[in-house]
C-alpha cells in the first residue's frame, strides 16, 4: 500500500483517478490510452514540481517517510558480503546501530549506520533507530579496529537522535557519544558520513564527524527537532514548521553554509518511490569520495577532518 | 532600591548606601535569607544548606585564579549567520544577553597560575543565554585551549550549558567535533584536560567537551546529563529515580572522578595539577 504525505494529497488524487480509469476501461473497447498518457505526464510533473519545491518541514516528513529505505536496505543494494559485528564489549548489543565488514564495489571498508526498522516489530528491535551508549560503543570499537586494519570507514546517519532514557544516562549516553566523535576524528584511514534520513543532533554527530559529509537530497540534519526547538523557543511543538524553516536543516542550505561537501540526487519523488535507484546513486557518491580519499596519509586525513570543523563558523 | 536611595546613590558627591535588597539575598536550595556578604565570602555556597550557586565567569575566575591573571579577549566569529527568528529575532536575543553581562558570550578564557601551577581556565557563564554552545563558545573553548597548549600548560573547563544555542542551528551542532579536535591536541601535546562540570551541564555540551577530560570533577548538587528530564519522562513515561541526574548519581554510576565542594575546588585542582606535569616538561 502507498503512503502519502499531506503535501502529496494532489498527487494523490491524480495517481487514484488514472487507477480508477484504467480499471473502468478494463474490457472495454473505448480507447482511453490517450487520456491515461496524459494524466500520467501530468501526474509525474506535479510529483516532480511538488518535490522540487519541499519547504524544510515538508523534507522532515520525507526524511522521515516510513518507506524510506534504510541502512539494511542500502546494505542489500550496494553492499557485498556485509558481515554485522556485534557488542561493546562492556554492556551488551544495541541494534540502533549496526556496522560490519562490507564490500562496496569490490571496495573493503567498514560499514557503521542506524538501523530505524521497517515494520513494528522491527522498529522496536532497532529501537526506532535511537542509539544507546553501547551503541556508540560499538561504533568506537569497530572505528578503531577500521584504523588498525586501514578499512575505510562508511557510515549512514540516520536517526532522530540518540535515546533519551533512565538506562542510557546511567551507562553515559553523553560520554559515549563524545568518544565516538573523537573515535571519528582520530581514525587514521578515510571517512566518509552520509546522512541518509534524519542527522538528529548529537547521536548523528557522533557517527558524522568525517572529512566528507553527504546528503541525500531530502535528508534533514539539525541540532535538535524541529518539534523540540519549537516546543523550546515557541513554547508550542505546534510551531514545528518554522522552527525547521528558521534552523536550516536541509541539504540545500547545509551545503551553502559548508556544512555538508554534496548533495546526492534522489529519484524523482523520493528515495521511498524508487529505493533502488537512490541506493544506486549512493553507493556511486560514496565510492567516488572514497577513490579521491584513499591512499592520502594518515596525517593528511586527520589534518583535513580537523580544518574541516575549524573552519566552521569561520567562513 | 527605594527611591530615596537611588536618588542618594546617584549623587556623586555622597557615599553610596547599600540597600536592604543588596545586602540580603535568597538562597535558591533553602529559600532562607542569607547576608549577602556572608553568601560571597562563602564563594556563592549557601552557608545554611550547602546550595551550590550559580557564578558568572569573572567571579569563577577570580575564585580560581592566582592573582594577577590575565582574560582573554572573546575571538569574533560571524553573528547571527542564519538570521534566525522565533518569538525575536536573535540579534536582539544577544543584544539583551550582552546588556545584562560583562561579556559578548557565555565563554570566558582566564590564563594564570592555580597555587602556582599554570593552568588555562575556561568558563561557561549559565547567565548568558543559558550559557549555551554556539559559535563564540566553540571558537572561545579553541581559544583557551591553544592559549594552554602554547604555555604548555593544563586546560580546565568549568562547565555550564543547557546545551547546544539552536538560533545557530547546524552551526552550534558543529561545534561539537570542532572543540573535540582541540581536546585531542591537548591529549596529543602530553597535557592534562580537566573539566569541572557545575549546574547545570546538559545537551550537547555533555556530549562533547563536557565529558572528555582526563579528570571529570562535578560541583555537589549539579544536574548533568545528556537528555533533559522532560524529554526523557515524556519518552519512558516513568518516574525518574530520585537524584537522577546529580553530581552524586553520576559519581556513583562512574561518570565522574569526584565531587568537590566549591570551597575545596582550588586546592584540588593544585593537587591533581602536581600529578598531571606536562609530559614534555617532566
Amino acid at each position: 500500500m502507498k503512503t502519502f504525505l499531506d503535501f502529496e494529497k494532489p498527487v494523490a488524487e491524480l495517481e487514484n483517478r488514472i487507477a480508477e480509469l484504467r480499471s473502468a476501461a478494463e474490457g472495454d473497447d473505448v480507447d482511453i490510452s490517450n487520456e491515461l498518457q496524459r494524466l500520467e505526464l501530468k501526474s509525474a510533473d506535479l510529483l516532480r514540481n511538488t518535490y522540487c519545491n519541499l519547504t524544510p518541514w515538508q523534507k522532515t516528513q520525507v526524511a522521515r517517510h516510513p518507506l524510506r529505505p534504510h541502512f539494511r536496505d542500502y546494505v542489500e543494494q550496494i553492499f557485498d558480503d556485509f558481515m554485522p559485528l556485534g557488542g561493546d564489549r562492556t554492556y551488551g548489543e544495541d541494534e540502533a546501530i549496526l556496522g560490519g565488514f562490507a564490500k562496496l564495489n569490490g571496495r573493503r571498508v567498514m560499514l557503521i549506520g542506524h538501523e530505524k526498522g521497517n515494520d513494528t516489530k522491527s522498529r522496536i528491535r532497532h529501537n526506532f533507530g535511537m542509539g544507546k551508549p553501547e551503541g556508540y560503543r560499538k561504533a568506537i570499537r569497530l572505528m578503531e579496529m577500521a584504523g588498525r586494519f586501514g578499512l575505510p570507514v562508511v557510515t549512514l546517519v540516520d536517526t532522530s537522535g540518540a535515546f533519551p532514557g533512565i538506562e542510557a544516562e546511567e551507562r553515559g549516553q553523553a560520554e559515549a557519544i563524545a568518544r565516538s566523535t573523537e573515535a571519528c576524528l582520530a581514525l587514521p584511514v578515510p571517512m566518509v558520513a552520509t546522512i541518509v534520513g534524519e542527522g538528529g543532533s548529537g547521536g548523528a554527530v557522533a557517527l558524522a564527524s568525517a572529512e566528507r559529509v553527504l546528503m541525500l537530497e531530502h535528508a534533514v540534519y539539525s541540532v535538535i527537532s524541529p518539534e523540540g526547538c519549537a516546543s523550546i523557543l515557541w513554547r508550542t511543538a505546534e510551531k514545528a514548521p518554522d522552527a525547521a524553516e528558521a534552523m536550516k536543516i536541509t541539504a540545500q542550505q547545509l551545503a551553502q553554509l559548508n556544512v555538508i561537501d554534496r548533495i546526492i540526487e534522489e529519484p524523482v519523488g523520493g528515495a521511498h518511490r524508487d529505493p533502488a535507484g537512490a541506493a544506486s546513486a549512493l553507493g556511486q557518491a560514496i565510492g567516488e569520495e572514497l577513490d579521491a580519499l584513499v591512499g592520502k596519509p594518515a596525517d593528511e586525513l586527520r589534518r583535513i577532518r580537523e580544518d574541516r570543523f575549524l573552519a566552521i563558523g569561520t567562513n | 532600591m527605594s527611591w530615596f536611595n537611588k536618588v542618594r546613590n546617584s549623587l556623586p558627591f555622597l557615599p553610596k548606601r547599600e540597600s536592604p535588597d543588596t545586602l540580603w539575598i535568597k538562597c535558591p536550595g533553602c529559600q532562607e535569607m542569607i547576608f549577602a556578604r556572608e553568601y560571597h565570602d562563602n564563594l556563592e555556597v549557601c552557608p545554611r544548606c550547602d546550595h551550590h550557586g550559580r557564578i558568572g565567569a569573572d567571579r569563577r575566575l577570580e575564585q580560581m585564579l592566582d592573582a594577577g591573571y590575565e582574560v582573554l579577549p572573546q575571538p569574533e566569529v560571524r553573528e547571527d549567520p542564519l538570521k534566525f527568528r522565533d518569538t525575536k529575532p536573535y540579534v536582539q536575543r544577544l543584544k539583551q544577553a550582552r546588556a545584562k553581562n560583562p561579556h559578548r558570550d557565555a565563554y570566558t578564557v582566564g590564563s594564570g597560575m592555580i597555587e602556582g601551577n599554570p593552568a588555562v581556565i575556561g568558563v561557561q557563564d549559565f547567565g548568558f543565554m543559558g550559557g549555551s554552545m554556539g559559535m563564540a563558545v566553540g571558537t572561545a573553548f579553541c581559544a583557551g585551549a591553544q592559549r594552554a597548549l602554547e604555555r604548555g600548560c593544563a586546560y580546565i573547563v568549568v562547565t555550564a550549558a543547557g546545551g547546544a544555542r539552536m538560533q545557530e542551528g547546524i552551526l552550534s551542532l558543529m561545534q561539537m567535533p570542532k572543540a573535540t579536535v582541540m581536546t585531542r591536541r591537548l591529549r596529543e601535546a602530553g597535557l592534562p584536560y580537566i573539566v569541572v562540570l557545575t549546574d547545570p551541564t546538559t545537551g550537547g555540551v555533555t556530549a562533547s567537551y563536557a565529558m572528555l577530560g582526563d579528570v571529570q570533577i562535578a560541583e555537589p548538587g549539579a544536574l548533568i546529563g545528556f537528555a533533559g528530564q522532560r524529554v526523557i519522562q515524556d519518552t519512558i513515561r516513568e518516574k525518574l529515580p530520585e537524584g537522577f541526574q546529580r553530581a552524586e548519581y553520576l559519581h556513583r554510576h562512574g561518570m565522574v572522578d569526584m565531587v568537590v565542594e566549591r570551597g575545596n575546588l582550588r586546592s584540588t585542582l593544585a593537587t591533581m595539577l602536581d600529578y598531571l606535569q606536562p609530559r614534555a616538561a617532566a
